[in-house]
């Protein structure tokens, strides 16, 4: 068998083992969490009787063990199953946000990664020179600075001007222009973000190919300075550079919630916390599960990107 | 129109009411400045949860309570700016002497979102919908005392009650009492104001103008409305500001100065019955001695947390829960002050030196709760009091905390009737009496408030219930907070009414664009 595609069949396998773990934490620990849906529904006004009667209707009076393997009893057979709080159909809840969220993330990349890449470079080639200073300490003051204070600062010079909207609107009749022009101050808050740490990650490991034999012969050979970079270095420092990026990008799938809440952008984020605080289990599991899913194919296009990029893992032995 | 009626004044307008169809029940306060048709309404509200539906049962925060009970659903009853019940979709209505049989008639002609016409029993069900064994509602409590719904024609509902409440009438505009049609409940079809469009839980609700609305030329002036869920304070503001939204509840009151000082920001305050409080169970030691309790009543410095805590919106309280927003507020009794002397010397009286005590509290409970708490500790160190701000996680607060801890945080949103919020709270041996404070003579002047027809004696025993709350119950009630919220200048409105937040949650019918 072809080593790549065992790899591949060999992660997604042990992705599988992943989510049942996953599942069984995420659900023990909405269980351990004070309270059930009857009670953080009802708060204040809970009685006795109508906080017996909602658990028996969604069968929370029943041992957890036996509600898990209820559950995974039906996502086995591809039910996400209903909301506990409002009985919606849960794909149904989670499909819009879902598009949502993966919409926000794929800009950011979009805007991002080349825009970190590219300093990386720029960075490494001129380094400790003026502009590699200059980068630096944007990049470090941007990793520095709270997500939600970049959010309030770019609402108050952009939004407040009426530049572009302080909050976002979107629902299925929204247009792909309307969608990109609305998301643009929550897609610049995170890409500030996420660039830095890519961007050093880039610049770190091209600086550190760059020190090697086989670059200084590139130059002493007469190869122009942008060619040793991008041909002969770059392709031996991909690896990090690309584990830098999955991260991030899974990073912009599971952990924007702050960013969701400052935009109001409706995106799986908001969806999971409001659940957990909820306690609405079936939710909390899909969301959780979606996340996973996510980490797990994205690691896993890390490692095959990686193994692509280099050839002694690319031909095997 | 029965004595009872007559005798009563509050409940005179609905004399008024049963008139209304044409001229409006509101047809005095609107005079001022005549509402006009038309515009796209948005306002950013908080409150809104994903797992919000049209079943009135799940509404428990402000978005769903506007939204549902305000512009899809309406209700038997409603009150008015001023604080008088008067008629929805009951015209009028009668009680009997005792205040136990009330029938309702129903406005003829009314006609749901999906063309179904209104009848009597659409309205047994949407009651039922909260009642019986197996009921979720989170108001169980008011339909529990109703014995039994009738309906002798279909435009006419008789509800017999186990004893007297002459409330009632009140009770039902509750924002969960929606009346839906009996083969549709929850499903988001009611006789609003304004018909749903577009719903997504937790994020935002379309709605357009019903054309057939029975409140007809007075009420529903937009077009068409757009509610957005705003959890963050900021958030709002800056919708606001950015001229996204017309409308904004719950303004941040830290940086409501300068959200006021920007050119074409309204402020909205009204006084609200909300209140915030630090409970003490009365029968855990040591607050089981009275003189511990006053003792603790006196080392509040109130105005501290009025002006740290809600940046001066909202009224100090006197430990106990009915405000000057309402009906029955006797304003003769004295204001506790702030006297660490007089705290050390009910401390005294209970054979104390010192106390140390323990105040259970977390911003989960409200917003300010730890604020309020650290200012606590703050004055009764003066007062030989040590408190020890426990601080824990909001999550799971009503279910671990309160009513379990000696001493913690709470609050209440208050409640239209005085005597709603006195008998859920704090009638000896109720569920939701979380001080567990009991007093016989409060409990038998409550019952007898409950049928007393003569206005000036109700008054008075509702006034002996405040001192008795006040000087002997378990609550330290230090603040009422105000509603305030934040518009732009093209909205106009009427008197604003104060049961609770926006404009009784009516505002989307009530308010338009000038």
């Amino acid at each position: 068998m072809n080593p790549a595609a065992k790899l591949i069949l060999q992660r997604l396998l042990l992705g599988i083992l992943t989510l049942l773990a996953v599942s069984m934490a995420i659900f023990a620990a909405v269980e351990f969490l004070p309270g059930d849906l009857a009670e953080a529904t009802l708060g204040q006004e809970a009685t006795e009787e109508t906080i017996a009667a909602i658990r028996r209707e969604l069968g929370l009076d029943r041992p957890p063990v036996e509600r898990y393997f209820v559950w995974l009893g039906n996502i086995v057979q591809g039910e996400l199953g209903v909301s506990y709080a409002n009985g919606r159909d849960i794909v149904e809840i989670m499909g819009g946000r879902t598009e949502n969220t993966l919409f926000l993330a794929a800009m950011v990349a979009v805007i991002s990664v080349p825009l970190a890449v590219g300093l990386g470079i720029v960075a490494a080639l001129y380094r400790n020179s003026l502009i590699d200073r200059l980068i630096n300490l944007i990049s470090l003051s941007a990793i520095s600075i709270p997500e939600f204070l970049i959010a309030y600062l770019l609402i108050v010079t952009l939004a407040r001007s009426g530049l572009f909207p302080s909050f976002v609107v979107i629902d299925d009749t929204t247009t792909l222009g309307s969608r990109i022009y609305q998301s643009i101050l929550p897609a610049l808050a995170l890409t500030v973000v996420v660039s830095a740490h890519m961007m050093r990650m880039t610049r770190a490991s091209l600086i550190n190919v760059l020190s090697s034999a086989y670059v200084e012969m590139a130059h002493i050979k007469g190869a122009p300075k942008p060619a040793v970079i991008i041909v002969h270095a770059l392709p031996n420092a991909l690896a990090p550079i690309i584990n830098v990026i999955a991260i991030n990008l899974a990073w912009l799938v599971v952990g924007v919630v702050v960013v969701e809440v400052i935009f109001v952008y409706p995106g799986l984020g908001q969806l999971m916390v409001d659940s957990v605080g909820k306690r609405d289990i079936p939710v909390v599991q899909a969301c959780s599960l979606f996340f996973a899913s996510v980490y797990i194919l994205l690691n896993l296009a890390a490692d095959i990107g990686s193994t692509l990029s280099n050839p002694r893992l690319r031909h095997g032995r | 129109m029965s004595g009872l009626i007559n005798r009563r004044g509050l409940l005179k307008t609905t004399s008024a009411a049963a008139l209304a169809l044409g001229a409006g029940p509101f047809a005095g306060s609107i005079a001022q400045a005549a509402p006009q048709k038309g515009g796209h309404f948005r306002a950013a509200i908080p409150g809104g949860h994903t797992g919000d539906s049209f079943d009135p049962i799940t509404f428990s925060d402000l978005f769903m309570s506007v939204l549902g009970a305000g512009a899809i659903y309406s209700r038997l009853t409603e009150v008015d700016a001023d604080g008088n019940v008067v008629g929805g979709l009951a015209e009028s209505w009668d009680a009997s002497n005792d205040a136990r049989v009330w029938t309702f008639n129903l406005r003829k002609g009314v006609e749901f979102h999906n063309g179904k016409s209104l009848s009597s029993a659409d309205v047994i069900a949407s009651v039922d919908h909260h009642r019986g064994e197996d009921s979720k509602s989170p108001i169980k409590q008011i339909v529990d005392p109703i014995e039994k719904i009738e309906s002798p024609d279909d435009h006419t509902v008789v509800f017999t009650l186990t004893g007297g409440n002459a409330d009632f009438a009140f009770l039902l505009f509750d924002y969960h009492l929606c009346i839906m049609p009996e083969d549709a409940i929850g499903e988001g079809v009611g006789t609003g104001g304004y018909v749903i469009e577009s719903f997504e839980p937790g994020v935002r609700a379309v709605a357009k103008r019903n054309p057939n609305y029975f409140k007809g030329d007075n009420r529903a002036h937009f077009d068409s409305i757009e509610l957005i869920n705003m959890t963050d304070a900021s958030a709002r503001s800056n919708a606001l500001l950015s001229g996204g939204v017309d409308f904004i509840a719950q303004a941040d009151l830290k940086t409501l100065k300068r959200l006021s000082a920007a050119p074409g920001v309204v402020i909205n305050e009204q006084p609200g019955t909300k209140h915030f409080m630090f409970q003490m169970i009365t029968t855990q030691d040591p607050y089981t001695d009275n003189n511990v309790r006053l003792a603790m009543k006196y080392a509040v410095d109130r105005q501290a947390m009025l002006d740290k805590v809600l940046v001066g919106h909202g009224l100090i309280g006197n430990d106990q829960p009915i405000g000057p927003a309402n009906r029955y507020h006797d304003p003769d009794i004295p204001q506790r002050p702030y006297d660490p002397d007089k705290a050390k010397f009910h401390l005294k009286e209970a054979g104390l030196d010192s106390l140390k005590v323990k105040l259970a509290t977390s911003d989960g409970a409200f917003a300010g709760a730890v604020d309020m708490a650290v200012l606590y500790k703050e004055a009764a160190a003066l007062a030989g009091i040590t408190v020890e701000v426990d601080r824990v996680p909001g999550d799971g607060y009503w279910s671990d905390i309160w009513r379990k801890r000696p001493l913690c945080a709470s609050y209440s949103s208050g409640r239209a009737t005085e005597d709603w919020i006195l008998s859920s709270s704090y009638l000896s041996g109720v569920p939701w009496n979380a001080t567990q404070w009991s007093n016989s003579r409060f409990d038998e002047l409550l019952i007898a408030a409950r049928t007393e027809l003569d206005e000036a004696k109700r008054r008075e025993m509702y006034g002996e219930m405040q001192r008795l709350i006040s000087d002997d119950g378990g609550v330290i009630a230090p603040l009422f907070t105000n509603h305030v919220e934040a518009h732009n200048d093209k909205l106009a409105h009427g008197q604003v009414g104060t049961v609770s937040e926006m404009d009784s949650n009516l505002l989307i019918e009530r308010w338009w664009f000038a």
